[in-house]
């Protein structure tokens, strides 16, 4: 480990053990979207209409509620592995990285909980009149 | 990026001509990036619409399907912007469902010969238009009634 150019300072320190982990979960949270997404939208097309009742009652179901709470941590985290590395290859200057990497993790963790909270309070308190 | 590097740099961009499997790639961000935020948004905005009640979807269905009659120019504007931004957001949708789709066969080592590789990047431009096409026909003549 040198103390020069960038290259210089990093070689023989092999990688950061956690590309192989960040791989996967986006591989993982893709699939999960694939079929999560597919099912949103065949359960959508089964609707007789899309009245705000009949959607209501739609998603308080907890065979609607459930994956949908489920498609939203998928999503969400996909969100996160994704823009992270948008941001890791736009992004040069370190405070910026830090401050764009601090919004994205409030954005998806207030995404995912405000759309979580949103599903189970209808499935476990019913629609408003 | 500290320090300044004066040793020559490979070429980027600028030097080569576009190809479809550049396009596709390019676009898989670009679309992933639209689905992250307006797709997100607009989902959230759904969601938080149906539970807040009949009064509350009727908001979003105003601006997001359609202002109906006596809506001023102004709900009219904005009714507009969020259909030609619903429009993006179900290409990016398709966009990024169909070369992500090529991304996981090409992540188990397939398809990375030049002829194959090219010829998978063009259907999956040709398959998200035409499904785009497809739902903006239906959603045109059944929902909005253009």
């Amino acid at each position: 480990m040198g103390s020069g150019t960038n290259i210089g300072k990093v070689r023989g320190l092999g990688s950061a053990k956690h590309g192989g982990t960040h791989w996967i979960n986006q591989r993982t949270t893709a699939v999960g979207n694939l079929l999560l997404t597919t099912w949103l939208v065949a359960s959508l097309l089964l609707l007789p209409n899309f009245d705000q009742a009949t959607l209501a009652l739609w998603l308080a179901k907890p065979l609607v509620a459930v994956p949908m709470i489920l498609m939203l941590v998928s999503i969400f985290w996909h969100v996160r592995l994704g823009l992270q590395v948008l941001i890791e290859d736009y992004v040069h200057d370190d405070a910026l990285k830090f401050g764009a990497m601090t919004l994205l993790n409030f954005y998806v963790v207030g995404g995912a909980v405000f759309g979580i909270f949103t599903v189970a309070k209808l499935a476990f308190t019913g629609a408003p009149a | 990026m500290g320090q300044k590097t004066t040793r020559p740099l490979s070429p980027h961009l600028q030097v080569y001509r576009w190809s479809p499997q550049m396009a596709i790639s390019i676009f898989h961000r670009a679309t992933g990036f639209v689905l992250a935020t307006a797709g997100m948004l607009t989902l959230l905005w759904w969601l938080s619409a149906i539970g807040g009640g009949a009064e509350s979807y009727a908001v979003f269905q105003k601006y997001v399907v359609g202002a109906g009659e006596g809506a001023t120019s102004v709900e009219l504007g904005i009714n507009w912007f969020f259909r030609l931004l619903a429009l993006a957001v179900i290409f990016s949708f398709f966009q990024h469902l169909f070369s992500g789709l090529r991304h996981l066969v090409l992540d188990m080592g397939a398809g990375y010969e030049l002829k194959t590789n090219r010829t998978w990047a063009i259907a999956a431009f040709g398959a998200s238009i035409f499904a785009t096409a497809l739902v903006a026909l239906v959603v045109a003549s059944r929902v909005i009634g253009v």
